[in-house]
């Protein structure tokens, strides 16, 4: 069911295309939604394949999958970028909740979260190009973390579509390399934009 | 199963260190095991050197698959965890179709198998094979023990994940050096399991919306399934339709839930369900779904399965709800439980018309078969069967047209009583099924319905049913045909059938040279007396019915049609 990783030129960004047959129909005419979904899961082995496989197993899409340590040595916390209809996000989410070492689940669609991105860029910059460059940077509070001759590493964090956003203002200076962490988010406690 | 609390670890002194083989055995039987089912191998030998001398009663199946669906089967009649033990590599790889089988139909099943040294995992050591990688889509849950410190914690975690809440099969892969090993046995913390939480308690709120439903229904239909013989509920089920006065119908799995002989059953429903229990589902306006999970092989096409019910479903198993059929009124909880508080809010009402329709159907389309034939009709053999056995027997059956026959045709009156793979449609799954069944219900009469071709693929374990004096038996009914492929290659393949029939060898000869008994029956006059040989024998048995071969399996509803469009039916008319 999975065709291997689509390198979107030019991005650097990775597609999981999963078909899922199961719920074509189900999705036809409903409207698809972009869900960040967090689980906490206890620190074994073989949770990440448990996860990766339950998604390939039943044709759900992950945009993007974070994994790290909390402050807790024995959880870790998953961050899902899930895109689909309710009824597919539902599911996701049970079928997550349903994984034995998956502790808690979270859907965080219509609450105010902090989402961010990390991303490092490496940008070639002609010598003369590069004032230009600079002053972008810094409107994108992004940060030089190398320099070379021919070109600049930037990295720059924020919410999703900053991130594309500041690839797309890079593309026309010719853009080398690409890594990003996906997003991770968190629900804000006061439930008002900062 | 309460966690134990954690015990002291301090001076355990010499005399109470254990090796990791005798803390499985402890385990074990801590965890009430008294048979199991187990091939041995290289890297479990330390295990099976402590087991020889345990109290439980072993079964030597004669491949792993075999004794994977053994432990299933055991499951499945006596309501207990089913454990197989095998070694890593080929034996672990074989249990997968057992585990998968289990998997779908919800047994709890307690697998342990041998790995290789610690050191040697991931070095493509002799027999090693990735036991968790492998097994894990086809398990509740699985892991590898890899400190000897959490191997009877893990095992008692098995245990209580395999048969709680949604039950299903448990994998536990233990390296060879952790059966050697040793530890002090008072170092063995309780359970540790912080994102396992089963809900039991229905909402109380949801479960008055589903009685003012029912009480406000004119055309209810319960539609039960594994999961009330999981939960122990069927007398809650009868009490429930007795006093709401509901008609009910069974998935495959739920048969024996419901008694079959009551004037509410509809027997089964689905692809090969009964017409009368299809016509009800899809004019009923309220559909109450319990321990049941909305298979395509129940709802036909979804669009149009009931399309004019208000549907609830009760379910332990929150993400069954929802998945292919969207539901009104959700109840997650064990069965059990939920019924309990229901009856007591629902009312008598009696549903006159409703049910007179259902009789209507049920005098119009009956299961049946043409009596008058010479040949020896499949559903006439069950018919016998059952007539015989008092539909008191335990029926196992194979995958196909003689699991459909045994389904239409045995009446099933208590629950534990049928057992068939019913998600995975496991063929040669029967025979194996049988052995398990009647290690489980020694007393009772096994019976495995089973077809030529599931015979074929597992009839090696009618040695171990010799060797373990089981007098399971055996009922094929032979047409020489994979029957069901024949039946759909003759309906939508222009009886194209390819691939589909088999030299079959004789198998009274082969159950014979085995040391069982073997009976062929190929005239129709013969099928009462071969049947009264058969449950009068004490050895296993096996009686090779040669059937009329292009019999069909109705009605049927096709692949895509909805419930209500059954092919068949003028059939089943002309017949009744």
């Amino acid at each position: 069911m999975f065709s291997p990783p689509i390198l979107r030129p030019g991005s650097g960004q990775v597609y999981w295309r999963v078909l899922a047959t199961g719920f074509k129909n189900s999705i036809i005419g409903v409207q698809k939604m972009k869900h960040i979904i967090s689980a906490l899961v206890e620190n074994k082995p073989g949770v990440l394949a448990h996860v990766a496989g339950m998604f390939a197993a039943r044709g759900f899409n992950i945009d993007s999958l974070v994994v790290g340590r909390t402050e807790d040595t024995g959880l870790s916390r998953m961050t899902l970028v899930v895109v689909g209809d309710d009824r597919v996000v539902e599911q996701v989410r049970k079928q997550l909740a349903k994984i034995i070492p998956v502790v808690k689940v979270q859907d965080f669609a219509g609450e105010p979260v902090v989402s961010r991105d990390l991303m490092l860029i490496t940008v070639s910059t002609p010598p003369d190009k590069r004032p230009e460059i600079f002053s972008m940077i810094e409107m994108f509070r992004g940060k030089v973390v190398d320099i070379s001759q021919k070109s600049l590493m930037i990295e720059v964090s924020g919410p999703e579509s900053k991130i594309e956003a500041f690839i797309e203002v890079c593309r026309p200076y010719g853009i080398k390399n690409v890594a990003r962490t996906g997003t991770i988010a968190m629900p804000r406690q006061a439930k008002t934009e900062m | 199963m309460a966690s134990k609390t954690r015990t002291q670890t301090s001076h355990a002194d010499k005399s109470s260190l254990k090796t990791g083989a005798q803390i499985i055995v402890d385990t074990l039987i801590e965890q009430g095991v008294d048979r199991l089912f187990c091939y041995p191998g290289g890297v479990v030998l330390p295990l099976f050197d402590r087991l020889y001398d345990a109290p439980i009663r072993f079964i030597n199946p004669r491949h792993e698959q075999g004794g994977c669906h053994m432990a299933d089967a055991y499951a499945r009649a006596s309501g207990k965890v089913g454990v197989v033990i095998v070694t890593s590599g080929p034996g672990a790889c074989n249990l997968v179709t057992g585990l998968a089988t289990a998997m779908m139909d919800s047994v709890p099943i307690v697998a342990l198998t041998g790995q290789v040294r610690t050191e040697l995992i991931g070095n493509d050591a002799f027999q090693e094979a990735d036991t968790t990688g492998i097994t894990r889509p086809v398990t509740k849950y699985n892991c590898i023990v890899k400190r000897i410190e959490d191997l009877a914690r893990t095992i008692r975690e098995a245990f209580y994940i395999a048969s709680t809440g949604r039950p299903g099969p448990v994998v536990v892969d233990i390296p060879v050096d952790i059966e050697v090993d040793k530890c002090s046995v008072n170092g063995q913390a309780g359970m540790n399991l912080p994102g396992y939480k089963i809900r039991t308690k229905g909402n109380a709120r949801q479960i008055s919306t589903v009685a003012r439903a029912i009480n406000n229904s004119e055309r209810p239909v319960l539609y039960i399934g594994g999961g009330i013989i999981t939960a122990n509920a069927s007398e809650e089920v009868r009490t429930l339709a007795e006093k709401a006065q509901l008609p009910v119908t069974t998935t495959l799995l739920g048969l024996g839930a419901f008694d079959q002989r009551r004037p509410e059953s509809l027997d089964m429903l689905g692809m090969h369900g009964s017409a009368y229990a299809n016509y009800a589902v899809q004019e009923c306006d309220l559909l109450i779904a319990i321990g049941a999970r909305f298979d395509d092989r129940v709802t036909g096409k979804v669009k149009t399965f009931a399309s004019g019910a208000k549907i609830v479903h009760i379910d332990i198993d929150p993400s069954s709800i929802s998945k292919n059929v969207r539901v009104d009124i959700p109840v997650v909880g064990d069965a059990k439980e939920i019924l309990i508080e229901l009856i007591k809010e629902v009312e008598f009402r009696e549903r006159k018309q409703w049910f007179k329709k259902i009789a209507d159907w049920k005098k119009k389309y009956p299961f049946s078969y043409d009596r008058q034939a010479t040949t020896v009709k499949p559903q006439y053999v069950i018919e016998e069967l059952c007539r015989q056995t008092k539909s008191e027997a335990i029926i196992t059956t194979g995958v196909g047209q003689n699991q459909m026959w045994a389904a239409q045709f045995y009446r099933y009156i208590k629950p534990r009583q049928f057992i068939s793979s019913g998600g995975l449609g496991t063929m040669g799954y029967g025979l194996p099924a049988a052995i398990g069944a009647q290690v489980a219900k020694p007393e009772d009469t096994v019976i495995d319905i089973d077809g030529d071709s599931g015979f074929n693929m597992t009839m090696t374990e009618l040695s171990t049913a010799v060797q373990y004096n089981l007098p399971v038996k055996v009922c094929i009914l032979n047409n020489g045909y994979m029957g069901m492929v024949r039946q759909w290659q003759e309906l939508f393949y222009n009886k194209r059938y390819s691939n589909s029939s088999l030299v079959n060898p004789d198998y009274a000869t082969v159950a014979q040279a085995i040391g069982a008994v073997g009976i062929t029956v190929d005239k129709k006059e013969d099928v009462a007396k071969a049947i009264k040989k058969m449950l009068a024998e004490k050895k296993p048995c096996v009686v090779d019915f040669r059937i009329d071969r292009e019999e069909n399996v109705w009605p049927m509803v096709a692949a895509g049609k909805s419930l209500n469009e059954m092919d068949g039916l003028d059939i089943l008319e002309s017949l009744a």
